[in-house]
């Protein structure tokens, strides 16, 4: 159907316009077309191939146990996981949003000069390191050097330094988009910097760096390479101490589980594959649901 | 004078991105300073990663202890990692071109915003989930029915033809690196495409040109220090991703491949599967020699970005 549309598109251009259009230029836009279609068809077919991949193959295991038991060697429950990811997302969260969130500020307000220039050059290229190598970094100075083993803090830290540049860059958008006036109103109220930026502008971009946090806590989610030497991996509940204890988290259990020649670890993985997708995408949907309301509800400064 | 609290805690705070970066080098070039001692250049192009007699005594050489027989070199690691992402790159990049078209000027834009959800979505998708799906379907899938039918069908071209393997491997991992580098090269393409000035777009219909042949002749040789910029940022990506290809590569150790369905290892994977047994070594040096790896991925993935950066400030893309 879509290559008769496009035929015809042609053919009705050819006509229409009074003037000829040579064949080969008409088979080749109609080739281009169908290349066109046929690109954004394949990307969209991965992507419901991934999705459906993963669903038809967890969804046996997605039972209640999922959530109540904890992993044993080769099959259980996710429990331990689950919490473990969540832990890790939270803290590092916790640790990346206030020093990002000051960064991009810092950024967008004096970053037109040398210096603010140089730190959002770096802040790209920090974005572009393997998260495997920030790993081995933190594997090598927390885990080793500070003695402090797998551990959770080891975990949240290389998640923290991974997270950064990103909610540096979104908060640095953010709050660019506010126009110089809103500024200029603020100071000419005799307000202070400080006061400028956390009761005007901050509230101001808040939707927006919202979203980029959400993007921040999925990504850090989704990660498996900076985590497999210096969260560790545990098959019990976390005890709450920050260093000397390793931690179970999601993405583990899927490379790991995978290899294990037992279909019930198989399933664990699917299982365990799933609830990350899942909750990755829906946290990227919440993102952006969050900015179109927000904007509608405040009206963007354009 | 009364001090700007607010400011220097400000700069206070911002210093921590390049700080962290600076350190990052800083601290695995002093880790790996015993292997680099060690190893020297010939590190990168030699073909043997071995690990020595584990049970023996350390013995030493140019003043380092080493277990008896060890030598590192990673120069497997080297070929698999470029060939892989170059592959990637030359499949992803006509489809990334295509599915931005596509979703800034080949549909109304009613329909645009719905469907360009999947190229973000797709963005999203953890890489562990990306290895996962080329583990359970793309491996068996291709292993069985389209790499023999590959191998067969061109069986005049060089490094088409040959053994088609079990699946896991060159094309494979450089297949599952495109699916994820294409939503970035399509994403910051789609923006830059809807930037253009629609003059330039309209004179080139007034002259009779259609869409596709505007975007052709006109829109995209104008984005040309865009496209090369993303193009190498998606480098980047792909040369430093570490889950999917460990998963479908098929890990292979001090082997170059002589066609494109041979297993490889790349350097990031390397790293990820090798530290178990690495840690066996009671001299520490196989530890090292990782993070002599892991400092020269770290350098060529700076030297890519910040290539692609300069190329994209040219361009003004954020």
């Amino acid at each position: 159907m879509a290559i008769r549309a496009i035929e015809r598109s042609v053919s009705v251009r050819a006509s229409t316009k009074g003037f000829k259009v040579s064949l080969s230029r008409r088979v080749m836009t109609a080739f281009a077309w169908m290349f066109v279609l046929f690109s954004f068809l394949f990307v969209a077919a991965m992507f419901i191939s991934i999705i459906g991949d993963v669903l038809i193959h967890a969804w046996p295991a997605l039972t209640p146990k999922l959530l109540t038991d904890i992993t044993n060697g080769i099959g259980g429950g996710l429990k331990n996981a689950i919490e473990g990811t969540m832990v890790m997302s939270v803290g590092a969260l916790l640790l990346a949003a206030p020093i990002g969130i000051a960064s991009g500020i810092y950024l967008s307000e004096h970053g037109h000069g040398g210096a603010g220039k140089m730190l959002r050059f770096l802040s790209d290229v920090l974005v572009g390191i393997p998260s495997i190598v920030l790993g081995y970094v933190g594997y090598i100075t927390m885990v080793i050097y500070l003695g402090w083993q797998f551990s959770v803090a080891a975990g949240i830290i290389t998640l923290t330094v991974m997270l950064l540049p990103y909610i540096a860059r979104s908060t640095e958008l953010a709050m660019a988009n506010i126009p110089l006036a809103v500024r200029e109103a603020g100071y000419g109220l005799g307000a202070g910097e400080g006061r400028v930026v956390l009761r005007i502008l901050l509230p101001g971009a808040a939707p927006a760096i919202m979203t980029g946090l959400f993007y921040a806590v999925a990504l850090s989610m989704g990660e498996t390479a900076p985590l497999l030497y210096t969260a560790g991996w545990s098959n019990y509940m976390w005890n709450g101490h920050f260093t000397k204890e390793p931690i179970g988290y999601l993405t583990y259990v899927i490379w790991t589980f995978i290899n294990e020649p037992f279909a019930e670890s198989h399933m664990l993985a699917f299982a365990a594959a799933f609830l990350i997708t899942a909750g990755v995408l829906i946290l990227i949907l919440i993102g952006r649901w969050l900015l179109v309301r927000g904007q509608r509800r405040m009206g963007a400064y354009r | 004078m009364k001090i700007p609290v607010f400011r220097v805690g400000l700069i206070a705070t911002a210093s921590f991105l390049p700080l962290s970066l600076i350190a990052l080098i800083v601290f695995l070039a002093i880790y790996s300073w015993p292997a680099i001692h060690f190893n020297q250049f010939h590190f990168l192009w030699t073909n043997d990663w071995n690990l020595g007699n584990l049970y023996g005594n350390p013995v030493t050489v140019h003043g380092v202890q080493i277990m008896p027989g060890a030598k590192y070199g990673i120069w497997f690691l080297v070929v698999g990692t470029i060939v892989s992402s170059a592959l990637a790159m030359v499949m992803a990049m006509p489809v990334a071109i295509g599915a931005a078209y596509f979703l800034s000027e080949g549909v109304r834009k009613s329909w645009a915003g719905p469907l360009s959800l999947f190229v973000d979505l797709l963005a999203a998708i953890p890489s562990v989930v990306y290895g996962l799906w080329g583990y359970a379907l793309l491996v068996p899938l291709f292993g069985q029915t389209i790499f023999p039918f590959l191998a067969n069908t061109f069986s005049f071209i060089p490094f088409l033809n040959g053994d088609p393997g079990s699946g896991y491997g060159l094309l494979t991992s450089a297949f599952v690196l495109a699916v994820m580098i294409i939503p970035l090269i399509s994403a910051t393409l789609r923006e830059s495409i809807r930037m253009t000035e629609p003059e330039l777009k309209e004179a080139g219909l007034s002259l009779g040109l259609n869409r596709l042949e505007v975007f052709w002749h006109i829109t995209l040789p104008k984005l040309k220090t865009v496209l090369i910029g993303v193009g190498i940022l998606a480098l980047g990506r792909a040369l430093g991703e570490t889950m999917a290809v460990l998963m479908v590569s098929g890990n292979a150790l001090n082997y170059l491949p002589n066609n494109i369905y041979a297993p490889i290892s790349t350097m990031a994977a390397f790293i990820a599967s090798q530290l178990d047994s690495a840690l066996q070594d009671p001299t520490n040096m196989a530890v090292e020699a990782l993070s002599e790896i892991a400092l020269v991925l770290l350098l060529i993935t700076v030297a890519v970005n910040i290539a692609a950066r300069l190329l994209l400030w040219m361009a003004r893309v954020r």
